[in-house]
Protein backbone atom coordinates (compact mmCIF):
# COMPACT_ATOMS: atom_id res chain seq x y z
CA UNK A 1 0.00 0.00 0.00
CA UNK A 2 1.25 3.48 -0.87
CA UNK A 3 -0.47 6.23 1.09
CA UNK A 4 -0.54 9.53 -0.82
CA UNK A 5 -3.32 11.36 0.99
CA UNK A 6 -1.21 12.99 3.69
CA UNK A 7 -2.61 16.48 3.19
CA UNK A 8 -6.07 15.17 4.05
CA UNK A 9 -4.84 13.18 7.07
CA UNK A 10 -1.27 12.06 7.61
CA UNK A 11 -0.70 8.32 7.91
CA UNK A 12 0.92 6.49 9.57
CA UNK A 13 1.40 8.43 12.81
CA UNK A 14 4.76 8.38 14.62
CA UNK A 15 4.97 5.76 17.40
CA UNK A 16 5.46 8.56 19.95
CA UNK A 17 1.98 9.89 19.11
CA UNK A 18 0.32 6.53 19.67
CA UNK A 19 2.26 6.04 22.93
CA UNK A 20 1.31 9.51 24.20
CA UNK A 21 -2.38 8.86 23.57
CA UNK A 22 -2.26 5.44 25.14
CA UNK A 23 -0.38 6.88 28.14
CA UNK A 24 -3.01 9.60 28.56
CA UNK A 25 -5.84 7.06 28.68
CA UNK A 26 -3.96 4.63 30.91
CA UNK A 27 -2.29 6.98 33.36
CA UNK A 28 -3.59 10.53 33.13
CA UNK A 29 -7.27 10.17 32.44
CA UNK A 30 -8.48 13.00 34.70
CA UNK A 31 -10.28 16.08 33.47
CA UNK A 32 -7.58 18.57 32.45
CA UNK A 33 -7.78 21.81 34.38
CA UNK A 34 -10.83 21.08 36.49
CA UNK A 35 -9.89 19.38 39.72
CA UNK A 36 -6.96 19.58 42.09
CA UNK A 37 -6.22 15.85 42.31
CA UNK A 38 -3.21 14.22 40.72
CA UNK A 39 -4.93 12.68 37.68
CA UNK A 40 -6.57 15.97 36.74
CA UNK A 41 -3.31 17.85 37.23
CA UNK A 42 -1.39 15.28 35.18
CA UNK A 43 -3.92 15.60 32.35
CA UNK A 44 -3.65 19.39 32.63
CA UNK A 45 0.14 19.18 32.43
CA UNK A 46 -0.01 17.11 29.25
CA UNK A 47 -2.37 19.63 27.65
CA UNK A 48 -0.17 22.52 28.83
CA UNK A 49 2.99 20.86 27.47
CA UNK A 50 1.31 20.51 24.07
CA UNK A 51 0.49 24.23 24.22
CA UNK A 52 4.15 24.94 24.89
CA UNK A 53 5.36 22.72 22.04
CA UNK A 54 3.02 24.51 19.63
CA UNK A 55 4.15 27.94 20.85
CA UNK A 56 7.74 26.84 20.24
CA UNK A 57 6.96 25.58 16.73
CA UNK A 58 5.29 28.83 15.66
CA UNK A 59 7.56 31.09 17.75
CA UNK A 60 4.65 32.43 19.78
CA UNK A 61 5.89 34.17 22.93
CA UNK A 62 3.10 33.06 25.26
CA UNK A 63 1.79 29.45 25.31
CA UNK A 64 -1.51 30.76 26.72
CA UNK A 65 -2.19 32.42 23.34
CA UNK A 66 -2.51 28.91 21.85
CA UNK A 67 -6.22 28.05 21.73
CA UNK A 68 -7.09 24.39 21.15
CA UNK A 69 -9.85 23.65 18.67
CA UNK A 70 -11.22 20.57 16.93
CA UNK A 71 -9.44 21.34 13.64
CA UNK A 72 -8.50 24.27 11.39
CA UNK A 73 -12.13 24.71 10.28
CA UNK A 74 -13.15 25.30 13.90
CA UNK A 75 -10.31 27.79 14.41
CA UNK A 76 -11.21 29.65 11.21
CA UNK A 77 -14.88 29.80 12.17
CA UNK A 78 -13.93 31.05 15.62
CA UNK A 79 -12.20 34.06 14.07
CA UNK A 80 -14.57 34.70 11.17
CA UNK A 81 -17.74 34.47 13.23
CA UNK A 82 -16.09 36.00 16.28
CA UNK A 83 -14.74 39.16 14.64
CA UNK A 84 -16.52 39.94 11.38
CA UNK A 85 -19.71 42.01 11.64
CA UNK A 86 -22.28 43.24 9.12
CA UNK A 87 -20.83 46.14 7.11
CA UNK A 88 -17.22 44.95 7.50
CA UNK A 89 -15.03 44.51 4.45
CA UNK A 90 -13.15 41.20 4.19
CA UNK A 91 -10.56 40.20 1.57
CA UNK A 92 -9.63 36.62 0.67
CA UNK A 93 -8.05 34.89 -2.34
CA UNK A 94 -9.59 32.73 -5.03
CA UNK A 95 -7.60 29.72 -3.77
CA UNK A 96 -9.36 29.41 -0.41
CA UNK A 97 -10.73 26.14 0.96
CA UNK A 98 -14.42 25.84 1.84
CA UNK A 99 -13.38 26.11 5.51
CA UNK A 100 -12.88 29.82 4.74
CA UNK A 101 -15.21 30.19 1.76
CA UNK A 102 -18.42 28.85 3.33
CA UNK A 103 -18.32 30.86 6.58
CA UNK A 104 -17.50 33.98 4.55
CA UNK A 105 -20.26 33.40 1.99
CA UNK A 106 -22.70 33.06 4.90
CA UNK A 107 -21.38 36.32 6.40
CA UNK A 108 -21.74 37.96 2.98
CA UNK A 109 -25.44 37.14 3.05
CA UNK A 110 -25.57 38.81 6.46
CA UNK A 111 -24.20 42.09 5.08
CA UNK A 112 -20.42 41.63 4.99
CA UNK A 113 -18.63 43.00 1.93
CA UNK A 114 -16.49 40.18 0.52
CA UNK A 115 -13.65 40.82 -1.95
CA UNK A 116 -11.93 37.92 -3.69
CA UNK A 117 -8.38 38.66 -4.88
CA UNK A 118 -7.85 36.56 -8.01
CA UNK A 119 -4.98 34.08 -8.21
CA UNK A 120 -3.28 32.92 -11.42
CA UNK A 121 -3.87 29.48 -12.97
CA UNK A 122 -0.89 28.05 -11.11
CA UNK A 123 -2.42 29.25 -7.84
CA UNK A 124 0.06 32.09 -7.35
CA UNK A 125 -1.03 35.52 -6.20
CA UNK A 126 -0.18 38.85 -7.79
CA UNK A 127 0.68 41.13 -4.85
CA UNK A 128 -0.50 44.18 -6.83
CA UNK A 129 -3.95 42.58 -7.08
CA UNK A 130 -3.82 42.12 -3.31
CA UNK A 131 -2.80 45.76 -2.82
CA UNK A 132 -5.78 46.88 -4.89
CA UNK A 133 -8.15 44.59 -2.99
CA UNK A 134 -7.00 45.64 0.50
CA UNK A 135 -8.33 49.19 0.65
CA UNK A 136 -8.14 51.31 3.82
CA UNK A 137 -10.93 50.32 6.19
CA UNK A 138 -10.67 46.60 5.36
CA UNK A 139 -11.43 44.70 8.55
CA UNK A 140 -9.81 41.35 7.86
CA UNK A 141 -7.63 39.64 5.26
CA UNK A 142 -7.87 35.84 5.14
CA UNK A 143 -5.28 33.84 3.20
CA UNK A 144 -4.20 30.25 2.96
CA UNK A 145 -0.47 29.70 3.41
CA UNK A 146 -0.51 26.99 0.76
CA UNK A 147 -3.25 25.50 -1.41
CA UNK A 148 -4.65 22.09 -0.54
CA UNK A 149 -5.21 21.45 -4.27
CA UNK A 150 -1.88 22.35 -5.91
CA UNK A 151 0.29 23.29 -2.93
CA UNK A 152 1.14 26.76 -4.23
CA UNK A 153 2.72 28.78 -1.41
CA UNK A 154 1.43 32.34 -0.95
CA UNK A 155 3.68 35.20 0.24
CA UNK A 156 1.90 35.62 3.55
CA UNK A 157 4.48 37.87 5.23
CA UNK A 158 4.17 40.37 2.36
CA UNK A 159 0.37 40.09 2.45
CA UNK A 160 0.47 40.78 6.21
CA UNK A 161 2.51 43.93 5.60
CA UNK A 162 0.04 45.18 2.99
CA UNK A 163 -2.91 44.38 5.26
CA UNK A 164 -1.40 46.11 8.27
CA UNK A 165 -0.68 49.16 6.10
CA UNK A 166 -4.43 49.38 5.49
CA UNK A 167 -5.28 48.76 9.15
CA UNK A 168 -6.66 45.26 8.57
CA UNK A 169 -6.16 42.16 10.70
CA UNK A 170 -4.59 39.08 9.07
CA UNK A 171 -5.85 35.53 9.49
CA UNK A 172 -3.64 32.81 7.99
CA UNK A 173 -5.01 29.35 7.23
CA UNK A 174 -1.97 27.15 7.87
CA UNK A 175 -3.79 23.83 7.53
CA UNK A 176 -1.37 22.78 4.79
CA UNK A 177 1.84 24.28 6.11
CA UNK A 178 2.01 23.85 9.89
CA UNK A 179 4.88 21.40 10.39
CA UNK A 180 6.04 21.72 6.78
CA UNK A 181 7.16 25.33 6.26
CA UNK A 182 8.85 27.65 8.77
CA UNK A 183 6.22 29.80 10.47
CA UNK A 184 7.13 32.59 12.87
CA UNK A 185 4.07 34.49 14.07
CA UNK A 186 6.22 37.29 15.47
CA UNK A 187 8.46 38.12 12.51
CA UNK A 188 5.93 37.22 9.81
CA UNK A 189 3.41 39.54 11.41
CA UNK A 190 0.18 37.55 11.45
CA UNK A 191 -2.52 38.41 13.91
CA UNK A 192 -4.23 35.04 13.85
CA UNK A 193 -3.02 31.64 12.68
CA UNK A 194 -5.33 28.64 12.29
CA UNK A 195 -3.82 25.15 12.09
CA UNK A 196 -4.96 21.56 12.26
CA UNK A 197 -3.34 18.70 14.16
CA UNK A 198 -4.08 15.71 11.96
CA UNK A 199 -2.04 16.61 8.88
CA UNK A 200 1.63 17.64 9.06
CA UNK A 201 1.72 17.88 12.85
CA UNK A 202 1.03 14.10 12.97
CA UNK A 203 -1.64 14.34 15.68
CA UNK A 204 -4.98 12.54 15.60
CA UNK A 205 -8.13 13.93 13.96
CA UNK A 206 -10.12 16.19 16.27
CA UNK A 207 -7.15 18.40 17.17
CA UNK A 208 -6.09 21.82 15.96
CA UNK A 209 -5.83 25.34 17.16
CA UNK A 210 -5.60 29.06 16.82
CA UNK A 211 -2.63 31.26 17.69
CA UNK A 212 -3.71 34.73 18.77
CA UNK A 213 -1.02 37.34 18.15
CA UNK A 214 0.19 39.60 20.94
CA UNK A 215 -1.19 42.72 19.25
CA UNK A 216 -4.75 41.41 18.97
CA UNK A 217 -7.26 42.79 21.44
CA UNK A 218 -9.06 39.58 22.39
CA UNK A 219 -12.06 41.58 23.60
CA UNK A 220 -13.06 41.96 19.92
CA UNK A 221 -13.42 38.18 19.45
CA UNK A 222 -16.72 36.71 20.58
CA UNK A 223 -16.40 33.04 21.58
CA UNK A 224 -18.28 30.52 19.41
CA UNK A 225 -19.69 28.97 22.56
CA UNK A 226 -19.54 29.59 26.28
CA UNK A 227 -19.46 27.29 29.27
CA UNK A 228 -17.36 25.78 32.02
CA UNK A 229 -13.65 26.52 32.03
CA UNK A 230 -12.54 25.44 35.51
CA UNK A 231 -11.75 29.09 36.22
CA UNK A 232 -13.66 32.01 37.76
CA UNK A 233 -16.33 29.48 38.64
CA UNK A 234 -18.11 31.89 40.95
CA UNK A 235 -19.21 33.96 37.93
CA UNK A 236 -22.03 33.15 35.53
CA UNK A 237 -20.34 35.25 32.81
CA UNK A 238 -17.69 33.90 30.44
CA UNK A 239 -14.14 34.84 31.55
CA UNK A 240 -11.93 36.97 29.28
CA UNK A 241 -8.69 35.17 30.15
CA UNK A 242 -6.81 33.18 27.51
CA UNK A 243 -7.08 30.39 26.68
CA UNK A 244 -10.23 29.85 28.75
CA UNK A 245 -12.40 32.38 26.92
CA UNK A 246 -12.36 30.17 23.82
CA UNK A 247 -12.00 26.71 25.40
CA UNK A 248 -15.26 26.02 27.22
CA UNK A 249 -16.14 22.41 27.88
CA UNK A 250 -13.87 19.43 28.52
CA UNK A 251 -10.89 19.36 26.19
CA UNK A 252 -9.94 16.52 23.87
CA UNK A 253 -7.13 15.59 26.27
CA UNK A 254 -6.22 12.31 24.62
CA UNK A 255 -6.12 13.96 21.20
CA UNK A 256 -4.07 16.88 22.47
CA UNK A 257 -1.64 14.42 24.11
CA UNK A 258 -1.11 12.91 20.65
CA UNK A 259 -0.84 16.32 19.03
CA UNK A 260 1.80 17.43 21.53
CA UNK A 261 3.86 14.33 20.75
CA UNK A 262 3.40 14.97 17.02
CA UNK A 263 4.67 18.53 17.36
CA UNK A 264 7.66 17.31 19.38
CA UNK A 265 8.34 14.81 16.59
CA UNK A 266 8.33 17.67 14.07
CA UNK A 267 10.60 19.82 16.27
CA UNK A 268 13.05 16.93 16.66
CA UNK A 269 13.17 16.18 12.93
CA UNK A 270 13.48 19.87 12.13
CA UNK A 271 11.27 21.80 9.72
CA UNK A 272 14.22 22.29 7.34
CA UNK A 273 14.82 18.52 7.08
CA UNK A 274 11.12 17.79 6.63
CA UNK A 275 10.86 20.44 3.94
CA UNK A 276 13.96 19.20 2.12
CA UNK A 277 12.55 15.66 2.03
CA UNK A 278 9.20 16.87 0.74
CA UNK A 279 10.72 19.12 -1.94
CA UNK A 280 12.71 16.14 -3.20
CA UNK A 281 9.61 13.92 -3.31
CA UNK A 282 7.49 16.62 -4.94
CA UNK A 283 10.08 17.18 -7.69
CA UNK A 284 10.33 13.48 -8.37
CA UNK A 285 6.56 13.23 -8.63
CA UNK A 286 6.15 16.30 -10.87
CA UNK A 287 8.96 15.24 -13.22
CA UNK A 288 7.79 11.62 -13.37
CA UNK A 289 4.17 12.53 -14.10
CA UNK A 290 5.06 15.19 -16.67
CA UNK A 291 7.17 12.66 -18.55
CA UNK A 292 4.06 10.55 -19.23
CA UNK A 293 2.41 11.61 -22.51
CA UNK A 294 -1.21 12.56 -21.88
CA UNK A 295 -0.78 13.58 -18.22
CA UNK A 296 -1.39 17.24 -17.35
CA UNK A 297 0.19 18.42 -14.09
CA UNK A 298 -1.45 21.50 -12.56
CA UNK A 299 0.01 24.22 -10.34
CA UNK A 300 3.49 25.73 -10.28
CA UNK A 301 5.24 22.47 -11.33
CA UNK A 302 8.11 23.67 -9.14
CA UNK A 303 8.86 21.78 -5.93
CA UNK A 304 10.31 24.90 -4.30
CA UNK A 305 7.17 26.94 -4.87
CA UNK A 306 4.68 24.43 -3.50
CA UNK A 307 4.13 22.03 -0.62
CA UNK A 308 4.07 18.27 -1.21
CA UNK A 309 0.84 18.29 -3.20
CA UNK A 310 0.70 17.33 -6.88
CA UNK A 311 -2.58 17.54 -8.79
CA UNK A 312 -2.97 16.12 -12.27
CA UNK A 313 -5.56 15.14 -14.86
CA UNK A 314 -5.51 12.80 -17.84
CA UNK A 315 -7.78 14.11 -20.61
CA UNK A 316 -10.12 11.31 -21.66
CA UNK A 317 -10.10 9.68 -18.22
CA UNK A 318 -12.42 10.58 -15.32
CA UNK A 319 -10.53 11.35 -12.12
CA UNK A 320 -12.83 8.98 -10.22
CA UNK A 321 -11.89 6.13 -12.54
CA UNK A 322 -8.18 6.89 -12.11
CA UNK A 323 -8.57 6.97 -8.33
CA UNK A 324 -10.42 3.67 -8.24
CA UNK A 325 -7.86 1.92 -10.46
CA UNK A 326 -4.94 3.31 -8.44
CA UNK A 327 -6.48 1.91 -5.27
CA UNK A 328 -7.74 -1.45 -6.55
CA UNK A 329 -5.01 -2.41 -9.01
CA UNK A 330 -1.94 -0.70 -7.59
CA UNK A 331 -2.63 -0.05 -3.89
CA UNK A 332 -2.05 3.69 -4.33
CA UNK A 333 -4.33 5.71 -2.03
CA UNK A 334 -5.05 9.29 -3.02
CA UNK A 335 -7.91 11.78 -3.21
CA UNK A 336 -9.70 12.73 -6.41
CA UNK A 337 -12.31 15.41 -7.15
CA UNK A 338 -12.67 18.94 -5.84
CA UNK A 339 -10.92 18.58 -2.46
CA UNK A 340 -13.47 20.86 -0.70
CA UNK A 341 -12.06 23.79 -2.66
CA UNK A 342 -14.29 24.59 -5.67
CA UNK A 343 -12.90 28.13 -5.94
CA UNK A 344 -9.34 26.81 -6.22
CA UNK A 345 -10.40 24.39 -8.96
CA UNK A 346 -12.12 27.23 -10.83
CA UNK A 347 -8.90 29.23 -10.54
CA UNK A 348 -6.68 26.47 -11.93
CA UNK A 349 -9.24 25.53 -14.60
CA UNK A 350 -10.26 22.08 -13.37
CA UNK A 351 -13.81 22.78 -12.17
CA UNK A 352 -16.09 20.79 -11.97
CA UNK A 353 -14.22 17.57 -12.84
CA UNK A 354 -11.45 18.14 -10.30
CA UNK A 355 -8.05 16.48 -10.24
CA UNK A 356 -6.22 13.44 -8.98
CA UNK A 357 -4.15 14.60 -6.00
CA UNK A 358 -0.97 12.90 -4.76
CA UNK A 359 0.28 14.07 -1.37
CA UNK A 360 3.38 12.23 -0.15
CA UNK A 361 4.44 12.65 3.47
CA UNK A 362 7.35 12.28 5.80
CA UNK A 363 7.22 8.46 5.61
CA UNK A 364 6.89 8.27 1.81
CA UNK A 365 9.94 6.92 -0.03
CA UNK A 366 11.28 7.55 -3.52
CA UNK A 367 10.54 3.89 -4.33
CA UNK A 368 6.88 4.50 -3.40
CA UNK A 369 6.72 7.36 -5.89
CA UNK A 370 8.50 5.46 -8.68
CA UNK A 371 5.91 2.68 -8.29
CA UNK A 372 3.14 5.29 -8.29
CA UNK A 373 4.39 6.97 -11.46
CA UNK A 374 4.62 3.54 -13.10
CA UNK A 375 1.02 2.84 -12.08
CA UNK A 376 -0.16 6.09 -13.71
CA UNK A 377 1.77 5.23 -16.88
CA UNK A 378 0.02 1.85 -17.06
CA UNK A 379 -3.40 3.48 -16.57
CA UNK A 380 -2.71 5.96 -19.40
CA UNK A 381 -1.65 3.10 -21.64
CA UNK A 382 -5.00 1.46 -21.01
CA UNK B 1 7.39 24.31 56.92
CA UNK B 2 5.88 27.73 56.31
CA UNK B 3 4.08 27.78 52.93
CA UNK B 4 2.59 30.29 50.56
CA UNK B 5 0.30 29.87 47.56
CA UNK B 6 0.15 31.63 44.22
CA UNK B 7 -3.37 32.00 42.84
CA UNK B 8 -4.23 32.27 39.14
CA UNK B 9 -7.12 33.16 36.86
CA UNK B 10 -6.66 30.04 34.69
CA UNK B 11 -5.40 26.51 35.16
CA UNK B 12 -3.10 26.99 32.18
CA UNK B 13 -1.40 29.88 33.97
CA UNK B 14 -0.98 27.74 37.10
CA UNK B 15 0.60 24.95 35.05
CA UNK B 16 2.86 27.42 33.29
CA UNK B 17 3.95 28.88 36.64
CA UNK B 18 4.66 25.45 38.06
CA UNK B 19 6.97 24.70 35.15
CA UNK B 20 8.85 27.99 35.45
CA UNK B 21 9.34 27.59 39.20
CA UNK B 22 10.45 23.95 38.92
CA UNK B 23 12.96 24.96 36.23
CA UNK B 24 14.31 27.51 38.73
CA UNK B 25 14.72 24.57 41.17
CA UNK B 26 12.17 25.81 43.66
CA UNK B 27 10.18 23.21 45.59
CA UNK B 28 6.55 23.71 44.58
CA UNK B 29 3.36 21.66 44.41
CA UNK B 30 0.07 22.14 42.62
CA UNK B 31 -2.76 21.93 45.14
CA UNK B 32 -6.50 22.56 45.11
CA UNK B 33 -6.89 26.27 45.84
CA UNK B 34 -7.44 26.76 49.58
CA UNK B 35 -10.99 28.04 49.88
CA UNK B 36 -10.08 30.78 52.33
CA UNK B 37 -8.44 32.62 49.44
CA UNK B 38 -11.50 32.08 47.18
CA UNK B 39 -9.48 32.04 44.03
CA UNK B 40 -10.56 32.19 40.41
CA UNK B 41 -9.10 28.88 39.41
CA UNK B 42 -9.24 25.42 40.97
CA UNK B 43 -5.52 24.85 41.41
CA UNK B 44 -2.83 26.93 43.03
CA UNK B 45 0.95 26.63 43.33
CA UNK B 46 2.20 26.03 46.88
CA UNK B 47 5.74 27.11 47.64
CA UNK B 48 8.06 27.67 50.60
CA UNK B 49 7.22 31.11 51.93
CA UNK B 50 10.84 32.19 52.44
CA UNK B 51 11.12 32.14 48.60
CA UNK B 52 8.16 34.50 48.09
CA UNK B 53 10.21 37.32 46.56
CA UNK B 54 11.96 34.94 44.15
CA UNK B 55 8.63 33.37 43.12
CA UNK B 56 7.14 36.77 42.41
CA UNK B 57 10.19 37.87 40.44
CA UNK B 58 10.28 34.73 38.28
CA UNK B 59 6.58 34.94 37.43
CA UNK B 60 6.78 38.68 36.74
CA UNK B 61 9.72 38.17 34.40
CA UNK B 62 7.85 35.47 32.48
CA UNK B 63 4.76 37.71 32.40
CA UNK B 64 2.53 35.08 33.99
CA UNK B 65 -0.65 36.71 35.20
CA UNK B 66 -1.08 36.10 38.91
CA UNK B 67 -4.33 36.57 40.86
CA UNK B 68 -2.60 36.79 44.22
CA UNK B 69 0.20 35.51 46.45
CA UNK B 70 -0.79 34.56 50.00
CA UNK B 71 0.87 33.07 53.03
CA UNK B 72 -0.81 29.96 54.44
CA UNK B 73 -1.37 30.55 58.15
Amino acid sequence: MIYLDNVATSFPKPDAVIRAMSNFLERAGGNPGRSGHRLSIEAGRIVYNAREAIAELFHARDPLCVIFTLNATHALNLVLRGIVRSGDRVVMTSMEHNAVMRPLRALERAGVQLIVAPCARDGSLDLDAMRRAITPGTRLVVVNHASNVVGTILPIAEIARIAHGAGALVLVDAAQTAGVLPIDVQTMGFDLLAFTGHKSLYGPPGTGGLIIGEMVDTAIIEPLWRGGTGSRSEFEEQPDDLPDKFESGTQNGVGIAGLGAGVRFVLERGIENIRAHEVELTRLLIDGLQAIPGVVVHGTRDGQKCTAVVSFTIPGHQVSEIGLRLDEEFGVLCRVGLHCAPAAHRTIGTFPQGTVRFAPGIFTTQDDLCATIDAVRRIVQG
Amino acid sequence: MNHGVVLFHTTSAALRAEKILVQAQLVVKLIPTPREFSSDCGIAVRFEWNHAARVKELLDNARVEVAGINQIK
